[in-house]
This record gives structure tokens, C-alpha cells and sequence, in this order.
């Protein structure tokens, strides 16, 4: 079974500052760590190499540092880690970062499963995994929180609903947003931090990827930040007391004021 | 401070210090009340590769050095000495086989132990042979191709959930100390039993037992060396695990300087936090010096070890008494600084203090250390 797992760098606060200017995340000076739902992601992978056999490859795009986070998730037991680092991408949202990433995972070679994150931490947008499935047209099963079974061509998994959950089987190649509920991620062994680091990271920029100019970076973006503002906290409710017939009449009075 | 860690050392510590934070110490306090045996907490380490640090890679080791050892070992103890010492009993238990044992006895006994599916312990601690192991009563006598095993060892760290351990028995009691001899015994062999299980101040997630033979019947091939060199195995494994001791210690004493630091930045009387006051501040430096000059002692003496110096036996003996009498002092400062708080069971320090007691005590008390130490250096000056 090949497996290509999605992961994305974040800042480890949750912290973080807004630049007021650009209304996007000052990353300066903040530790960078994977994406806490990535985590999940990558063990489910690596789980599943344990049972079926495969390789796993690691896919991120971000700036040239993200290499160590496919470190890290080598050093949890993917075999491979790939970069997907270019100028030109900077400022994608999440159709851009989707499209950019399904075009790298195109030159990657056959897969069974894309497993990503249910969302980043930093974005909590949880757009890009069923972009990705999009771009590639594959089935997506997104919060997933556990795979039942596994069969050639076909998988069956549980996704996690508000209330409950349902089973859904989906035919291979599909791609699968997992939630929290599906694992606890693992500490790296030292052989796996050993091998992680001499493991070969590929980079891929533009010109390696055959892609639409128009279609990446912040011009391929149809997102536009307008602002980022902390919504006004909710104050309290009004608790009236009294005789009945007295709160009926304040009530009624209190709603007009309002409708008025 | 800078220690000049390679590469492989750094790895070994970070990784350590992560299985720490994220295993170890939301786990102390459960294993501190309730005595049990912490598997799940060993099965990570295992998973880690962290029981192959004492073991060499031909037999399934990993990166095996005395310094890795230690610093594993220490990191473990900064978050829980208790559940460190379940690990570094282990390498205790594992270091006769790995500098006595024969290939057949490596092959067959190192690569479960390297990859933690087994823990070992090392047995020679008897009701009357404490200090003084010449006091040693449990026998082994050889009948065709076995040994029968009859007597009582106690205090055993990792009695009971141990697989495989090595036992010190006299094959020739008219010998005195040079009629021990070193013996490997597996659970479940017949007659091998186990006692109570002790109810201790400190490190109780680790277990502590009695062992009992009563002909109990082994395979001569389990002898480890020769017969008659139990003693020499017993003091070159103590000069190679005393470092051990010295790192849990070192962790322990770091951890509670760690959370002292924390607490006296937080607390506020007077108007401010404490940690403004001098009389403070000069106990923190005194605690945070003494520490610092133990874990220079305990990483030379690693070293040592590691770079292949054949007499360890002095340097071994002070890694292992200065960094538990500093253990000692720095844990109850600490308290002394929670004040009333550190008293009550509902803050982490007073364990500290706890599990420090044992390490002036096991592996050779701080007086015989002291005895050690000395003589050393007298035949040194006498030469």
C-alpha cells in the first residue's frame, strides 16, 4: 500500500501575532512545529505500512525549513519526504495550495491512499485535503476517525459526524482527513531519528511541477484576507425577577426596546 | 552549560527528554501511589530503542555507551526517579552478561533484553549480606549438567517482573569471596519463586522483591565466567552501572532545582515573588553549582568507561556518592523552598525528595563508596 501523507508547518502557539498590514501570521521568532492533526495523519500511515507493507511519502509545501518536519515524520517511519518549495507559491490559499499540491503528488507515481489532517492549526480552514481530492479527482472521506477494514481496492472507515458516526466504504485511490480520535501518534525511535537524518528530501519548485502560472501563488488565490479581528466577546444575558405578571410586562417592554 | 555532546548524544538526550515530558511525568504521580509496574511507560521506551543503549549492536543494541546510558537515564529521573530506575535496573541486570558472558549466552539472552521485551535485574542483596556481600548464604551446586539453586536473595529492584536475572551463589563456601559465582536464572525455572513485595519510601513505581530458590534447577550453561569469579562480576558491573546511578541522581536533583525555579518565579509574599529575595537566589545558586559539578564528574566518568579505561573503580564510587549526596541536599531545599506546599503530597517536590534517599543507599551505600574511594587512593600513593 503507497501512501502519501499531507503535512503543513505551523507556528506552535497558538499565540501568534497578525501583521495588521497584510492581515496574515507573523511567523518570525515562533517555533515551527507540524501541524498537531498532521501528527495523526502520519501514524495512521505508518500503521498501516505495518499491517499491508508499502512505502509512505511525505508531502509539504512551504518555505526550504519545513524539511525538517519530513524529518520528523521519517523519523515516525515514512520512508520518503518530499518539498514543495518555490517562491512562486508563496501567498496560496487554500484552491492554490490544493492545486499545487495535487500537481506534485501527480509526479510522485501510483498511490493508494492520501491521508492528510482534518485541518492546519494556524488556518483551521480544513479546505485543503478535499481540495486535493478534487484537483486529483479521487474519492475524499474526510474525519475520519477509524479504519475498520481494509480490502484490495476498497476501504471501510468510520467518519466522525456531530453526533455519532458513519460508515463509509470508499473505492482506492482515495484521499482521507483523519481527526484526533483515530491514534496517538508515537515518539520517533532512534533508529528512525537516525535514518531521518541522512534520508533524502526531494524539492520540487516550479519548474519541476507542470502547472498553471495563473492558478498558483497569490494571483492563483481567489482568497482575499480583507481583515482578521477578534469577534467582540458575547456579554452576559439579563436574568429578570419578580412576580410573574411583573416580568411578562418587563419582557415585553425590553423586546420592543430591541425591535425599536 | 555546554557538555560537548556529539551528535548521536544530543539525539539520545533530546529523544529521552520527549519520552520524559510526554510519558513519564503525567505518569509519576499514578505510579508514585498506586506501586504498580509501569509496562506501558517501558513499552515506549522500548519502542524507542532506549533499553538498546547498554547492549552492543551485534547482539541488538543501538548506539550502546555508558554516556548515552547516563544520559537517558538522567532525563528519565528529571521526570520520575522511580520509573527510571525500572529501566536502569535493567541495564544492571544486563551488564554480567554483556561483559561475561559467552556468544551462545549473549545470542541467546541480549537481543530481548536490547529491544525490551524482557527486563533483567541483578540479584546478590541478602538479609544478612547487605555491605558485606562475603556474608552471601545462597548456594549453587552443581549436579551433572545443572546447577541446584537454594537460598533467599531480597531487595531485588525489578524482582518478579524481570524475565531474566543474574544471581550471585556460593559454589564453594570454604572460599569465602572467591567461592561466588554468577549465574543466569529465568522466570519460571523450577523452583524459582518470588516473596513479598516491598512497600517502599521512594521510587515505588519500581518493584522491589524477594527471591526465592528452593532447588531451584538451571542449566550449568548458565553459569556466567567461571565459577569463583561471582565477586570479580559483581564489582566490574558495579563499576559499569554506578555511573547509571549517578545520572538518576543527577536527574532527580535537576528535576527538583527545575520546579523549584518554577515555583519561587511564582510565588508572591511580601509583595513579590519570592524569587527576588537574596536568601533565595543564593540557595538556587548553591543547588544549581552542586549539580553542575556532579554532572561533570558523572559524564568524565562515562566517558571513561566508554573510551575503554580499565580501573573505573574510584571514578565510578565518586560519580555514584557525590551526585546522590548532592540528590539528597538539592531535593530538600527544594522543598524547603515550596514551603508549607512542598510538605503536601499534592505537589510533585516531596517525591523528589523521596526518591532520592535510595540512590545514597543502593549499589554500594555512600560509606562503602567512601571506603572505595579511599583505598583507592591510598594504594595509588603507596605505588
Amino acid at each position: 500500500m503507497n501512501i502519501i501523507v499531507c503535512i503543513k508547518q505551523v507556528p506552535e502557539t497558538t499565540e501568534v501575532r497578525i501583521n495588521p498590514e497584510t492581515n496574515t501570521l507573523m511567523r518570525e521568532g515562533v517555533k515551527a512545529i507540524i501541524n498537531p492533526f498532521d501528527m495523526y495523519a502520519i501514524e495512521e500511515a505508518v500503521r498501516l505500512k505495518e499491517r499491508f507493507g508499502g512505502k509512505i511519502s511525505v508531502v509539504t509545501m512551504g518555505p526550504p525549513q519545513a524539511e525538517q518536519d519530513l524529518r520528523e515524520a521519517i523519523s515516525m517511519g515514512a520512508d520518503l519526504g518530499d518539498l514543495v518549495c518555490d517562491r512562486a507559491f508563496a501567498g496560496s490559499d487554500t484552491w492554490a495550495t490544493s492545486y499545487t499540491l495535487a500537481g506534485a503528488i501527480k509526479k510522485l507515481g501510483a498511490f493508494d491512499l492520501i491521508i492528510c489532517g482534518k485541518q492546519a492549526s494556524d488556518g483551521d480552514t480544513a479546505q485543503v485535503g478535499p481540495g486535493i481530492s478534487t484537483h486529483l479527482n479521487i474519492p475524499q472521506v474526510t474525519y475520519v476517525k477509524k479504519v475498520e477494514e481494509v480490502t484490495v481496492g476498497s476501504m471501510r472507515l468510520e467518519r466522525m459526524l456531530e453526533e455519532g458516526y458513519e460508515i463509509i466504504e470508499a473505492p482506492l485511490p482515495a484521499l482521507l482527513t483523519v481527526v484526533k480520535e483515530i491514534n496517538e501518534p508515537r515518539i520517533p525511535s532512534l533508529k528512525g531519528l537516525m535514518r531521518a537524518k541522512s534520508a533524502k528530501i526531494t524539492t520540487f519548485t516550479q519548474k519541476e511541477l507542470d502547472l498553471d502560472p495563473q492558478q498558483i501563488g497569490l494571483c492563483g488565490s481567489p482568497t482575499q484576507v480583507i481583515k482578521i479581528f477578534t469577534p467582540a466577546p458575547r456579554v452576559g444575558g439579563q436574568i429578570l425577577k419578580g412576580e410573574i405578571g411583573e416580568i411578562a410586562k418587563q419582557l415585553v417592554e425590553l423586546i420592543k426596546d430591541e425591535v425599536n | 552549560m555546554d557538555y560537548l555532546l556529539t551528535e548521536e548524544q544530543k539525539m539520545v538526550k533530546d529523544l529521552a527528554h520527549k519520552i520524559a515530558e510526554e510519558k513519564i511525568r503525567p505518569a509519576a504521580a499514578k505510579y508514585d501511589i498506586s506501586e504498580e509496574y509501569p509496562w506501558d511507560v517501558l513499552k515506549v521506551m522500548a519502542e524507542s530503542d532506549m533499553f538498546g543503549l547498554f547492549i552492543p549492536e551485534e547482539y541488538g543494541g543501538f548506539a550502546n555507551s555508558v554516556m548515552n546510558l547516563c544520559l537517558a537515564t538522567e532525563e528519565f529521573s528529571r521526570a520520575c526517579g522511580g520509573i527510571a530506575v525500572c529501566y536502569a535496573a535493567s541495564a544492571l541486570g544486563t551488564f554480567p552478561i554483556v561483559l561475561f558472558g559467552t556468544d551462545e549466552q549473549k545470542k541467546k539472552y541480549l537481543p530481548d533484553l536490547a529491544k525490551g521485551k524482557k527486563v533483567a535485574a541483578f540479584a546478590i542483596t541478602e538479609p544478612e549480606a547487605g555491605s558485606d556481600a562475603s556474608g552471601i548464604k545462597t548456594v549453587a551446586k552443581k549436579e551433572g549438567d545443572y546447577y541446584i539453586l537454594n537460598g533467599l536473595k531480597h531487595f531485588i529492584t525489578n524482582g518478579g517482573d524481570a524475565e531474566t536475572y543474574v544471581v550471585i551463589a556460593m559454589t564453594d563456601k570454604t572460599k569465602g569471596a572467591r567461592g561466588a559465582s554468577a549465574f543466569i536464572v529465568e522466570k519460571g525455572a523450577p523452583g524459582f519463586g518470588f516473596g513479598k513485595k516491598e512497600d517502599k519510601f521512594g521510587i515505588r513505581a519500581s518493584s522491589t522483591r524477594e527471591l526465592i530458590f528452593t532447588d531451584c534447577k538451571i542449566p550449568a550453561a548458565n553459569l556466567l565466567a567461571k565459577e569463583g569469579l561471582g565477586f570479580i562480576v559483581t564489582m566490574r558491573t558495579f563499576d559499569m552501572s554506578r555511573p547509571g546511578v549517578a545520572a538518576q541522581a543527577l536527574g532527580i536533583a535537576q528535576g527538583a532545582l527545575e520546579l523549584a525555579v518554577k515555583y519561587v518565579r511564582e510565588r508572591v509574599q511580601f509583595g513579590k515573588p519570592i524569587s527576588s529575595f537574596q536568601g533565595i537566589q543564593w540557595m538556587l545558586a548553591d543547588m544549581a553549582t552542586e549539580i553542575e559539578a556532579a554532572r561533570g564528574l558523572v559524564y568524565s566518568t562515562a566517558r571513561m568507561v566508554d573510551a575503554g579505561v580499565k580501573d573505573v573503580a574510584k571514578e565510578s564510587a565518586m560519580a555514584k556518592m557525590y551526585a546522590s549526596d548532592v540528590a539528597m541536599k538539592v531535593t530538600i531545599d527544594a522543598l524547603q523552598l515550596f514551603g508549607g506546599y512542598g510538605y503536601m503530597k499534592d505537589y510533585p517536590i516531596e517525591k523528589y525528595v523521596r526518591d532520592a534517599k535510595i540512590t545514597q543507599i543502593y549499589e554500594g551505600t555512600n560509606q562503602v563508596q567512601r571506603s572505595i574511594i579511599a583505598l583507592k587512593l591510598i594504594k595509588e600513593m603507596a605505588k
